[in-house]
C-alpha cells in the first residue's frame, strides 16, 4: 500500500540531464501538458473549497473512477475519445453527487474535522475498493489519436500530437466552465454562495442543491483531467488519483484555494516547475519539491499567490 | 482527595504489575505463541501512536497527518544510534524520540498558525518530504532502507514504554498546558481571547505528538529487523488516525482500547487481506456520520463507569460535551 512508485510512469520526454534547448523545451512542454491536467483537478478542489471550505480528498479518487470509466469505454465498448469523456465525466458525476449527499451532507452542522476524516475515510474507501474490484496491475491506456511530432523553430522545439490534445480540452474546459459561473444564472448562484452562505440563502437560493452542482462539476473536471492522465502516463491504476490529487491540491493552495483563475494558474506553475525539477534534477526529489512549495507557500502567503488576506470572523 | 488519589495509584500500579508479570509468565510457559509476540509488540506500538495522536487530534483539535513521518524519524535515528553508534537501546531510543520531537518542534513553529484544514494538508506534505529525504539519503540505505537491525525490543521495554508514554501523555492533558490544549479545541478564538498562547500550545501537542511517535518508531525498528522509506507511508498514519477516532477524540483510554481492538481485529482479519482496509475506511465513515466525537468521545474509562457509578460533578464535568 501506498503511493504509486514513480518508476512506473512513462514520460512523453526522457528525462535526460543536459543543458540544451531542446531539453529545456521539452521540459516545458511536457510541464505544461502535465500542468494542465493540475489545473483542471485544482479547479475541483479550489471550487468545493470555496464554497464549503472542505478539502475533499476523495477528490483524486473521483479522477481515478472516471478515467477507469474512460478507460473501459474505450476498450470494451469501443467508444471514440469524446463519448468516452463524456461517459467518464457523467459516471464522476454521480459519484461525487453521491459521496456530498451521504457522507458530507450529514455532517455539515458538525465540526471541520469529522468531515476532514471522512473526507479522507472516502478516499480510502474508494481507493481500497478499487484496488479490490479492479485489481493491482497497471493496464494500459489505449493510443486514441495517432503519436505524431510537430517540429518548430527548425527542430528546436518539438509539440507531440498528445500534448496538444491535453492543452485543448483543458482550454476547451477552462473556458466552458468560465462561461458557466460568469455567465449564467446557476453560475451567479455558486459565486453567492461561495460569497456568504447565509446571506445566500436568505435571498432564496437553494444552497444544498448549489452545493451539489459544485461537485458534480467539479467532478466532471476531475473525470477529464482522469482521461486525460491515463493518455499522459498511457496507465490507469486504482491508486492513481492520490498523487495527482494530493499536488493538485498544492497547485489549489498556490494560486490561492477557492480563487478559480489561481488554480489555473497553480496547475500550470506546478507542472512545469515539476517536469523542470525531473529534467533537471531528479524525478526522486520531485516529490519532495512539491510540498517543500506548498509549505513555503503556507508560510509565507497562506492565501496564496491570487488571494487576499482575509482576517478570520468571530 | 489527596488520600483518594494515592489509593487510585496504588490500584493503577497494582493492575499494571500484576498484567505486566501475568504477560511475562505466560509469554515463558509459551501461552502466548511466537504469532501473539508480535502482535503484542504491534499492540504496545499502537497504544502508543494513537494516544500520541489524539494529544494533537484529540485534544487540541488539530488535524495532523504526517504522525508516520514523526514514526519514520524515531525509527531512523534510534537504528543509527544502536547499530553505527553503538549507543545502548533505551538512550537510542529517547535520542530518536527526541530527534522526532525536535522536527515536530521545527514544523509545528511555521504550520501551526495554519487553520485545521490547511494544517492537515501542511503536515501530510511534510511526511512525504520526510519520506522523500529518507530515500534519498544514502547513509540509511536509500529507498532499500536498513536491514539487519538488532531485535532489542522485547515485553520489558515495550511494557515500560508504553506504560510510561500513557502516563506521560496523561498528565500532560491533565496539566495547565493540556487544559490550555483542550481550550483550543473547544474555541479556539475564545482561547485566544482568554490569553492562552494558542500557537505555542498548538505547536507543544504537535512536539509531544511527535516525541511518542518517535518511541513507537524506535520501537518497530527494533522489533522488526528492517525499515524502509515505504514502511512510514500516509497509510501508518491513517492506521494511528482510525484508532483515535473510533477510541474518541479526546479520550486516552479510549485511544488504548481501539489500539488494542483494532491490533487484535488485525490478526484476526489477516486472512482477508486488503478488504480489511475496505472495512475500516467504510466504518471511519460511518463512525463520523453518526458519532462524530468517536466512539467512547472525551469520556474517560474508568472503573467508576464500569461499575456504573454517577460521576461526580468534579473536575471532569467541563469536559461533557452538549451532543
Amino acid at each position: 500500500m501506498g503511493f504509486a512508485p514513480s518508476s512506473c510512469f512513462i514520460y512523453f520526454s526522457g528525462s535526460h540531464r543536459g543543458e540544451s534547448m531542446e531539453l529545456f523545451f521539452a521540459q516545458f512542454l511536457n510541464g505544461i501538458s502535465l500542468g494542465s491536467i493540475y489545473a483542471l483537478i485544482a479547479l475541483g478542489y479550489t471550487m468545493v473549497y470555496g464554497i464549503i471550505q472542505l478539502i475533499n480528498f476523495a477528490h483524486g479518487e473521483i479522477l481515478m473512477v472516471g478515467a477507469f470509466v474512460g478507460f473501459f469505454a474505450i476498450t470494451i465498448f469501443g467508444f471514440n475519445l469524446f463519448f468516452a469523456m463524456l461517459l467518464a465525466m457523467l459516471a464522476s458525476v454521480i459519484l461525487g453527487v453521491l459521496i456530498e449527499r451521504v457522507a458530507y451532507k450529514p455532517l455539515r452542522g458538525s465540526g471541520r474535522l469529522a468531515v476532514l476524516i471522512t473526507a479522507i475515510g472516502m478516499s480510502l474507501l474508494l481507493q481500497n475498493g478499487g484496488l479490490q474490484i479492479l485489481g493491482t496491475s497497471y493496464q494500459a491506456f489505449p493510443q486514441v489519436i495517432p503519436k505524431k511530432a510537430f517540429h518548430f523553430l527548425g527542430d528546436k522545439i518539438t509539440i507531440t500530437s498528445y500534448q496538444l490534445l491535453i492543452l485543448a480540452v483543458t482550454i476547451v474546459m477552462m473556458l466552458f466552465l468560465n462561461y458557466i459561473v460568469n455567465k449564467t444564472k446557476t453560475g451567479k448562484a455558486m459565486r453567492a454562495v461561495s460569497h456568504d452562505r447565509d446571506a445566500a440563502l436568505m435571498m432564496g437560493i437553494n444552497v444544498d442543491n448549489i452545493i451539489s452542482v459544485t461537485f458534480a462539476i467539479g467532478s466532471a473536471f476531475a473525470a477529464v483531467a482522469g482521461v486525460l492522465l491515463g493518455l499522459y502516463y498511457q496507465t490507469v491504476h486504482p491508486l492513481m488519483g492520490l498523487m495527482p490529487g494530493l499536488k493538485a491540491f498544492v497547485a489549489a493552495v498556490l494560486g490561492g484555494i477557492g480563487i478559480i483563475p489561481g488554480a489555473m494558474a497553480g496547475g500550470f506553475l506546478l507542472g512545469i516547475i515539476e517536469a523542470l525539477v525531473s529534467g533537471y534534477w531528479s524525478t526522486t526529489y520531485r516529490d519532495v519539491v512539491v510540498f517543500a512549495i506548498l509549505i513555503i507557500i503556507l508560510i509565507v502567503k497562506p492565501s496564496g499567490l491570487f488571494g487576499k488576506d482575509t482576517g478570520e470572523k468571530v | 482527595m489527596k488520600a483518594l488519589g494515592l489509593k487510585k495509584n496504588l490500584a493503577i500500579t497494582a493492575v499494571l504489575v500484576a498484567l505486566y508479570f501475568a504477560i511475562a509468565y505466560a509469554i515463558k510457559i509459551n501461552l502466548i505463541n511466537p504469532f501473539q509476540q508480535v502482535n503484542l509488540i504491534w499492540m504496545g506500538i499502537n497504544i502508543i501512536l494513537a494516544v500520541s495522536l489524539n494529544v494533537i487530534v484529540g485534544f487540541t483539535g488539530q488535524l495532523a497527518l504526517g504522525h508516520a513521518g514523526f514514526m519514520a524519524i524515531g525509527a531512523y535515528v534510534s537504528t543509527v544510534l544502536t547499530m553505527n553508534m553503538g549507543l545502548p537501546f533505551f538512550f537510542a531510543i529517547v535520542l530518536g524520540a527526541l530527534a522526532a520531537c525536535f522536527v515536530g518542534l521545527l514544523i509545528g513553529l511555521p504550520t501551526l498558525r495554519l487553520r485545521g484544514d490547511y494544517l492537515a494538508i501542511a503536515t501530510l506534505g511534510f511526511g512525504e518530504i520526510i519520506r522523500g529525504l529518507l530515500v534519498n539519503i544514502d547513509y540509511v540505505g536509500g529507498a532499500a532502507g536498513i536491514n539487519g537491525i538488532p531485535k532489542l525490543t522485547n515485553w520489558p521495554w515495550l511494557f515500560a514504554f508504553t506504560v510510561a508514554s500513557v502516563l506521560l501523555i496523561k498528565n500532560f492533558i491533565d496539566s495547565t498546558h493540556g487544559r490550555a490544549c483542550i481550550a483550543i479545541r473547544e474555541n479556539e478564538i475564545a482561547a485566544d481571547v482568554m490569553g492562552i498562547n494558542t500557537t505555542r500550545y498548538k505547536v507543544m501537542a504537535f512536539s509531544v505528538g511527535a516525541f511518542f511517535a518517535g518511541i513507537a518508531g524506535g520501537l518497530y525498528a527494533h522489533y522488526f529487523y528492517l525499515i524502509r522509506p515505504a514502511t512510514f507511508t500516509f497509510m501508518r498514519s491513517f492506521d494511528a488516525l482510525v484508532m483515535v477516532v473510533f477510541g474518541g477524540l479526546g479520550s486516552i483510554t479510549g485511544s488504548v482500547i481501539a489500539a488494542a481492538a483494532v491490533t487484535i481485529l488485525n490478526a484476526t482479519l489477516q486472512s482477508l487481506g486488503a478488504i480489511r482496509m475496505v472495512i475500516y475506511a467504510a466504518l471511519l465513515v460511518v463512525v463520523m456520520i453518526f458519532r462524530p466525537q468517536g466512539l467512547l468521545g472525551t469520556k474517560e474509562f474508568t472503573l467508576r463507569t464500569l461499575l456504573g457509578k454517577k460521576e461526580g460533578v468534579g473536575k471532569d464535568a467541563y469536559r461533557k460535551q452538549a451532543d
